[in-house]
C-alpha cells in the first residue's frame, strides 16, 4: 500500500481508508483520532473519539461530557479497522500526542499534530518516534523563528515589573497549555505571590493542578479590585471590558508571533513575550534530520519556507494544504 | 550593547510618554559613560555616523542565507533590519559596549565595511543585533524627541529642563559634562556659539478671569497662527530654534539669510506674501524638510515677526522689564523685508480688547497675547506676567464613524473616535479625536461603542452613524491627504449630543467654508 492510500487529506481532515477513520477532523465524523485538545484539533460532536486521557478528560471540560458518542483512551498499541495505531508525546500542551499509523504492509506514517522540542513543565516530552512518512506542522516555518529561552523572556517579563510597580502586567496567554506554562515558568523566575487569572483559565488550571503540575497560589482576576501584579488572561479578554479593572495596565502576550515586531504592534501589545508551545525553525529541521523520513508532509502554517528547506536538503516534501487549522490555535 | 537593546525595544513598544521618560532615566542612571552618552545621542538624532545602506546589508545576507528563504521571511516581516537581524547565525554571549560598536561605525574605512559589520554581528544575540543596524541604519523610530530626553535628564537630578536646553546646543556626544552636572558636578562651560534660550510661555486667560487685572499694567498683540521660533545671530553663527529647542535652521534657509544682527530674538515663524500672512498650513509645507527647493522658496517666503529681544548686541536683555526690551525693538531697523515687529493693539479696557479679539483684521489670527510691562524674560511658564487669550474654537456636529481602543489608562477603553460629515448621502471622515470627554463620558462613549458595532478591523470598529459629537478645533488646514480635502488642528470633543439625530449633523461644505 502507499503512503497516500493509508492516510490522505480530505475536507473533513485527515482520513485513512484502511482504519476508516479522521485525524483530528474539523468536522463531525464518525470515528476521529486526536492528537490534543485545542479547539481546531478536537472539536465535538463525533461519533467516537481515540485520544490520550487527558485529552479525553480536557475535550470533555470543554465541551461537557457528551462531547462524543463513545471514547476510548489511548494506551499501547491498538487495532483500528486493518492499521495498528499507537500514541506518543509531542511535547506541545498536557495530553498531546503523535498518532503512528502502521499497516500491515506498507508504510509507518507519524502524524505529530502540533509538537514542541523545548522543555516545557506542564507536559510529557516530545519523544521521536521513527517512520517512514512525517507529517508536521510548519506554524513557525521559516528560518526568522528562533525561539529564546522561555526562561529568559520571564527575566523580562520580572524586569518590566519591578520598574513599574504599580502597573498591572496582563498577559495574554491562550487558555489551554500556554496559560499554565506561562504560571509555571513565572514560578521557575521567582514570582511566587498569588497570580491572578481570568475566569476562563479556572477549569483547566484545576486540572492542570489535579494532574500533579505545581501552578503556586492562582486568585481569581474577577473582583473590581484584583490584588496581584502578574495576571494571565486569555488575548480575547483584552478586547472585553474586563480589561477595564485595570489602572493603567502593561499588556503583554505570550506567543512565537512576538519574534516579529510587527506582529507584536498590530496587537498593541507593549511587552512581547516569545513563548511558542510550537516547534521553531531550528527545532523542525533538526527534528527532520533526524528522523530522516522517506517523504515528508506539512499539514500548516509556513509550509513554503519549510518546501524550500527540503527542496535544498533534497527531502521529497508535499503540502497538505489542510484547511480548519488557525496560525496558533486556542 | 544589551541593556541599549532592551532600552530600544521597550521604548519602541510603549506609547505613554511617562513611561517612555521612565524607562529612559533608568537606562541612563544604570549606564556607565562613555555608553549612555552615545545612546542618548542615537536616541535624539545627534549621532552622526556613517550610514551603511539596505544594499550592503542585503549582500551580506545573501552570502549567510538562501535566497528564496531570504525573501519569504522578509515578506513576512516587513523590515529589512529585523529580518537580518533574526536570520543572522551567531552566539550571542557577547555583551559588546555601545561605544565599540559606534567607535566601529564612525572608524571603519568603506571597504572594510562589510567585514567589520559581519564580525560584530557573529558576536551578538538577536536583540542587539536589531539595535546594532538600526544604529547603523541611522533609523531608530522609537517615538522619543530630544525634547524627551533632556526631561528624563532633569528627573535625574538637579538642574530643570530649562537649565538643560540653555547649554544643550554646545554639547556633543557622549556629552560626559552633562552627566556629570547632573549627577551634582559642575555645570558645563557653553562651549558653542548661538546657543537656544529657554522660551517664555503664557497661560491661557478669559474675559471672566481679566477683569481681576488692570488693563493698563499690560500690552497686547496678535497671537499669529505661525510657529514661535528663537531666531539668533552669534558672531555670524546663525540658528533658528523651535521653542522647544530644536534647531530648524535647516527648513528656513531664506530667514536664516535675513539675520544680519547681532542677538537673539523671540517671534513667530510666517510664511507671507507681501502684506499677507498665509495661512498655518502653507508654513506646515516647509516644515520637516532636510533641504528646500527654489520652487518652495518662490512660493512658501517664509518670514519673521519679531515681539521680544532677549540678547542684543552682547546685552543679555532678559531681566529688563518688557517696556524697556519692547522701547529697544522698537529702535531697531532689521534692515529686511523678511523680518518686522509685531505691533501692539490699542485699547483702554478689557471690552475694548474683547472687541479687537472678536474681529481680527486677518484670519490667520488666533486670539491676542497679554504681557505685563514690568516683566523679565523668564524661561517656562510662570503664571501671571504672560497670558494668551485664544479666540472661540471653531465648531461643528458631526457624526462617529469608527472607534479604536486606547492604551495605557485606557487600555480596554473605546477612546479615539474618527466622526464624519455629510457630503449628499454620505458620511466623509473629517478627523479623529481622543479627548475632550470626562472619564464617566468616556464608559458612556465605550458602551455605545460596544453596542452599536458594525464591523471589526483588528482595534478598530465601525458603527452603525447615530451619535452626534460636537467637535471643536482650533483652526482648519487644506490637505490633499484627506479624502475631504481638510484637516482639523487640535480637534477634540466638546459635547456628547445623545439628543440629536445623525441626520441633523453638520455638511461637508459647511466644514470648507471654515477654511481661511
Amino acid at each position: 500500500m502507499r503512503a497516500d492510500q493509508i492516510l490522505h487529506p480530505t475536507e473533513a481532515g485527515l482520513y485513512c481508508p484502511p482504519g476508516d477513520f479522521f485525524i483530528d477532523p474539523v468536522r463531525p465524523v464518525p470515528r476521529a483520532l486526536i492528537t490534543h485538545g485545542h479547539g481546531d484539533h478536537a472539536r465535538s460532536g463525533h461519533g467516537s473519539v481515540l485520544a490520550t486521557r487527558q485529552t479525553l478528560e480536557i475535550m470533555a471540560i470543554r465541551y461537557g461530557e457528551d462531547f462524543t458518542g463513545t471514547r476510548q483512551v489511548a494506551e499501547g498499541e491498538i487495532r483500528v479497522g486493518d492499521v495498528t495505531v499507537s500514541f506518543h508525546p509531542a511535547g506541545h500542551i498536557l495530553g498531546s500526542a503523535q498518532i503512528r499509523v502502521r499497516p500491515d504492509k506498507g508504510p509507518t506514517i507519524v502524524v505529530s499534530g502540533d509538537y514542541c522540542r523545548a522543555p516545557n513543565p506542564v507536559c510529557a516530552p516530545y519523544e521521536p518516534v521513527p517512520c517512514d512518512v512525517f507529517v508536521t506542522e510548519a506554524t513557525f516555518g521559516l528560518p526568522v523563528f528562533r525561539h529564546p529561552d522561555p526562561l529568559s523572556e520571564m527575566t523580562r517579563l520580572t524586569a518590566s515589573m519591578a520598574e513599574f510597580p504599580e502597573r498591572p502586567h496582563l498577559i495574554g496567554a491562550y487558555a489551554l497549555g500556554k496559560a499554565q506554562r506561562v504560571i509555571s515558568l513565572a514560578r521557575q523566575a521567582g514570582i511566587d505571590g498569588p497570580i491572578a487569572i481570568h475566569g476562563a483559565l479556572q477549569r483547566l488550571c484545576d486540572y492542570h493542578i489535579e494532574q500533579g503540575i505545581e501552578l503556586g497560589p492562582l486568585i481569581p482576576a474577577t473582583a473590581a479590585d484584583v490584588p496581584a501584579q502578574l495576571v494571565i488572561a486569555p488575548p480575547s479578554a483584552f478586547a472585553s471590558a474586563w480589561v477595564q479593572r485595570f489602572r493603567d495596565p502593561v499588556i503583554g502576550f505570550a506567543s512565537g508571533w512576538m519574534t516579529v515586531r510587527a506582529r507584536a504592534r498590530q496587537r498593541g501589545v507593549e511587552l512581547p513575550l516569545i513563548i511558542s508551545d510550537h516547534v521553531d525553525w531550528p527545532q523542525v529541521t533538526q527534528t527532520v534530520r533526524e528522523l530522516a523520513p522517506s517523504e515528508l508532509w506539512i499539514t500548516h502554517g509556513n509550509e513554503d519556507g519549510l518546501m524550500r528547506w527540503c527542496e535544498l536538503e533534497g527531502i521529497p516534501a508535499r503540502p497538505l494544504r489542510l484547511v480548519g487549522y488557525e496560525d496558533e490555535p486556542e | 550593547m544589551k541593556a541599549f537593546a532592551h532600552l530600544l525595544e521597550r521604548l519602541a513598544f510603549t506609547a505613554a510618554r511617562n513611561a517612555k521618560l521612565r524607562l529612559l532615566r533608568h537606562y541612563l542612571q544604570s549606564t556607565p559613560d562613555p555608553d549612555r552618552g552615545w545612546a542618548l545621542a542615537a536616541l535624539t538624532g545627534d549621532l552622526k555616523l556613517r550610514a551603511v545602506t539596505p544594499r550592503l546589508l542585503r549582500g551580506l545576507i545573501a552570502e549567510r542565507v538562501d535566497e528564496q528563504l531570504f525573501a519569504l521571511s522578509y515578506d513576512f516581516v516587513g523590515d529589512m533590519a529585523e529580518t537580518i537581524a533574526l536570520l543572522w547565525q551567531g552566539d550571542g554571549g557577547d555583551d559588546v559596549p555601545l561605544s565599540e560598536a559606534v567607535a566601529l561605525l564612525q572608524d571603519t574605512g568603506r571597504a572594510g565595511l562589510p567585514a567589520a559589520i559581519a564580525a560584530m554581528l557573529d558576536r551578538l544575540g538577536p536583540s542587539e543585533r536589531l539595535a546594532f543596524l538600526k544604529l547603523a541604519t541611522g533609523n531608530m523610530r522609537v517615538g522619543l524627541s530630544a525634547r524627551m530626553a533632556r526631561i528624563a535628564l532633569a528627573e535625574m537630578g538637579e538642574p530643570d529642563v530649562a537649565d538643560i536646553e540653555e547649554i544643550w546646543h554646545g554639547l556633543t556626544a557622549p556629552y560626559q559634562p552633562l552627566f556629570d552636572w547632573v549627577e551634582g558636578g559642575p555645570r558645563p562651560a557653553h562651549a558653542a556659539l548661538a546657543p537656544f534660550r529657554p522660551v517664555m510661555l503664557s497661560t491661557p486667560v478669559d474675559l471672566d478671569q481679566l477683569q481681576g487685572f488692570d488693563p493698563g499694567d499690560y500690552v497686547a498683540e496678535w497671537k499669529w497662527d505661525g510657529i514661535r521660533v528663537q531666531a539668533v545671530n552669534d558672531g555670524g553663527v546663525r540658528k533658528l530654534y523651535s521653542r522647544t529647542g530644536e534647531d530648524v535652521s535647516g527648513a528656513f534657509p531664506d530667514v536664516i539669510e535675513a539675520l544680519n544682527f547681532d542677538g537673539a530674538v523671540d517671534g513667530e515663524l510666517l510664511v507671507r506674501r507681501g502684506d499677507d500672512i498665509a495661512p498655518f498650513g502653507d508654513l506646515q509645507q516647509r516644515l520637516n524638510r532636510k533641504t528646500v527647493t527654489k520652487a518652495m522658496l518662490d512660493s512658501h517666503p517664509a518670514g519673521l515677526r519679531v515681539y521680544d529681544l532677549l540678547i542684543w548686541q552682547g546685552r543679555d536683555m532678559r531681566l529688563l522689564p518688557h517696556s524697556e526690551r519692547r522701547a529697544a525693538l522698537q529702535a531697531v531697523d532689521f534692515g529686511s523685508d523678511r523680518i518686522d515687529v509685531s505691533p501692539l493693539l490699542p485699547y483702554a479696557t478689557w471690552d475694548d480688547l474683547a472687541a479687537l479679539r472678536a474681529d481680527p483684521p486677518s484670519p490667520v489670527i488666533e486670539g491676542v497675547m497679554l504681557k505685563r510691562s514690568d516683566s523679565a524674560y523668564v524661561g517656562g511658564r510662570p503664571r501671571g506676567p504672560w497670558f494668551k487669550w485664544k479666540r472661540d474654537p471653531m465648531i461643528v456636529d458631526a457624526v462617529m464613524l469608527y472607534a479604536q481602543r486606547g492604551h495605557g489608562k485606557r487600555s480596554g477603553f473605546y477612546s479615539d473616535f474618527t466622526f464624519g460629515l455629510w457630503d449628499g448621502d454620505q458620511l466623509v471622515p473629517v478627523g479623529k479625536a481622543y479627548f475632550g470627554f470626562t472619564d464617566e463620558e468616556l464608559r458612556d462613549l465605550d458602551r455605545f461603542v460596544r453596542t452599536n458595532t458594525t464591523e471589526r478591523f483588528g482595534p478598530v470598529r465601525s458603527v452603525a452613524p447615530k451619535l452626534v459629537l460636537e467637535v471643536a478645533f482650533e483652526g482648519l488646514n487644506e490637505s490633499a491627504r484627506h479624502k475631504s480635502g481638510v484637516a482639523m488642528r487640535f480637534p477634540r470633543i466638546s459635547r456628547i449630543r445623545w439628543d440629536k439625530p445623525a441626520s441633523e449633523a453638520d455638511l461637508l461644505d459647511t466644514l470648507r467654508a471654515m477654511l481661511p
